[in-house]
């Protein structure tokens, strides 16, 4: 418990963060028509790629010579981009399906 | 950190939050995916260029070399990949975010002293325990898609096993942060529960039930990603993967109303147990008419209203095409001919209605539930394709039925009813359907493209 108060005092401000991001996030999914839960889907989770700025600052800290850090790294990096440019590139193929048509 | 990072970190959390936003729409869908797109490129370019550090040369060639090569595979697989295996690719890319996410906790964990703050050690381990998860179950859930994992693994007791098991990573964790214990062997052996958990979780869970599964661990992945936000106080992770966790916790949820379950039911599996009752007691229900594509042929040909109730069996047998080609035949004889598809049709929600825009079905023609089970009493042949539950009486009059109160199609309100099936096996639910012994029906047996192609044929000659 002191951990959680330490941590809400210490980041007051992601602790807010957080809290309003979630209440954004359920806000803006609300009601959707089933039709488009599929590519929505897909692109969430091309927006959960997002970790690849994690692995970016990975890579940027390491030092050439500690090969371990840079070798998961870069393992961090080419997954992370294969999850957003696949991600959103799915996602736009299926949508432009849906669009031939009126 | 510099002020123009910040601002562009700024910028592209906003289109993500406006991005998901309009994916939630038909008619902006396309546009927002593209804005969010956009913004993570921002993001991405921004945390390379614009970080305030001296970094050797060599690191960036590295850094462009991953982007190049993992950028090249995911292209090659989102332009390559067929519409009906669109379930399989998500959870594979979800596992890939989720790779991502652990791989970033193992590194960090080399940096923490004992001067680490004890929050920031705590992300560090959750990033990996959350990350490990979620790499391993969206494996599971991959193969269990593709037809690689088949059968439903249940281990006995396997609801207690597994809380057991989570509540035991918890506890690890906590003893972890609290003892300080920075060893190597610590972490492995938390990145190896962590893997486990991922797959003890997702193996018992039925096939029909996994997108729902796999909209779960998404959301899992957008707080991993969150959780390494709050690492390094980085404000485009923190909100982009909370975004992506609450969202895909309400999607989650919305596909479970549509699936008539409970988020509890699937995770727990009580469906699988009570449908394996169920079959116990099954009793014969009569016998069935069996058809063929001629008979079936003449019927739609002399209808005035044709309802297509396309399932997964044409997702399986990669039909779309061919009941394309039959409805615009239908058409040019003069017969009205629409799609009745329902919200879980296909192999995960709104599914069906990717399959059908491949093969260029006019999109006025996809009919929602609500709008077409009025249309049923006036409908002359119903030509069911590969569904089954979803077109179960059961869920209207057997209180007894595990899918029992799920909405379905009233195709036994028609005047007759054609179904294609391979066999008499029981669908996903694994209960028998009474509608295949109503009198009004007749069995087409046979792959679902097969009977279809005949069917077309048959119709051409005549």
């Amino acid at each position: 418990m002191n951990e959680l108060i330490e941590f809400i005092s210490n980041n007051l401000q992601i602790t807010y963060i957080l809290i309003l991001a979630t209440f954004v996030g359920i806000e803006v999914i609300k009601s959707i028509p089933a039709v488009l839960h599929t590519p929505l889907m897909s692109g969430a989770n091309a927006l959960s790629g997002v970790v690849i700025v994690g692995a970016i600052l990975v890579m940027l800290k390491s030092s050439p010579e500690d090969y371990v850090a840079l070798a998961l790294g870069f393992v961090a990096v080419v997954l992370g981009i294969i999850n957003v440019v696949g991600g959103f590139a799915v996602t736009d193929r299926m949508l432009q399906m849906f669009k031939k048509k009126k | 950190m510099n002020i123009i990072l910040s601002i562009i970190y700024l910028i592209a959390t906003v289109t993500f939050v406006v991005g998901l936003k309009m994916l939630g729409h038909p008619e902006t869908a396309k546009k927002g995916n593209m804005t969010a797109a956009v913004g993570m490129g921002l993001a991405i370019a921004g945390a390379i260029f614009l970080t305030d550090t001296q970094v050797p040369t060599i690191i960036y060639v590295l850094i462009g070399a991953a982007l190049l090569v993992g950028g090249i595979i995911g292209w090659l697989i989102a332009i390559k990949v067929e519409m009906t295996k669109m379930p399989e690719l998500v959870s594979l890319f979800n596992g890939f975010g989720g790779a991502s996410a652990a791989l970033i906790g193992l590194v960090e964990f080399g940096n923490i002293t004992s001067a680490t703050e004890t929050t920031i050690f705590a992300t560090v381990l959750s990033g990996v325990a959350i990350g490990a998860i979620t790499f391993s179950g969206s494996l599971i859930a991959w193969g269990k898609l593709n037809g690689s994992l088949k059968s439903v693994v249940k281990i006995p007791m396997y609801n207690i096993i597994n809380n057991l098991f989570i509540v035991g990573i918890i506890v690890f964790s906590i003893f972890i942060v609290y003892t300080g214990a920075n060893s190597q062997i610590v972490l492995y052996a938390l990145l190896l529960a962590g893997l486990a958990y991922g797959v003890l979780f997702v193996l018992p869970i039925g096939g029909a039930d996994m997108p729902v599964v796999i909209s779960l661990l998404n959301s899992l992945t957008g707080i991993a990603a969150a959780i390494t936000g709050i690492l390094y106080d980085n404000m485009v992770m923190l909100v982009g993967g909370i975004l992506v966790g609450s969202a895909g916790i309400i999607l989650t949820v919305a596909m479970c109303k549509a699936m008539n379950r409970t988020l509890g039911s699937v995770i727990f599996g009580s469906f699988g147990e009570a449908a394996a009752a169920g079959e116990s007691g099954n009793k014969a229900l009569g016998s069935i008419k069996k058809t063929n594509a001629s008979d079936s042929a003449i019927m739609m040909n002399y209808a005035t209203n044709v309802i297509i109730v396309p399932g997964y069996g044409l997702a399986v047998a990669q039909a779309q095409h061919v009941i394309h080609e039959l409805e615009e035949l239908l058409v040019s004889k003069g017969v009205n001919v629409k799609y009745a598809i329902h919200p879980v049709a296909g192999r995960m929600p709104g599914h069906m209605n990717v399959l059908l825009a491949e093969s260029n079905v006019d999109y006025d023609l996809l009919v929602e539930m609500s709008d077409i089970n009025p249309q049923f009493n006036n409908t002359d042949v119903v030509l069911v394709v590969g569904a089954n539950d979803v077109v179960n009486p059961a869920a209207h009059n057997d209180p007894s039925s595990p899918i029992y109160g799920m909405p379905i199609l009233d195709v036994e309100n028609a005047k007759h009813i054609i179904v294609n099936k391979r066999s008499m096996k029981a669908g996903y639910a694994g209960i028998e359907n009474e509608l295949f012994y109503n009198s009004k029906t007749s069995m087409l047996f046979g792959d679902a493209k097969a009977a279809l192609t005949e069917l077309v044929s048959e119709l051409k000659g005549m």
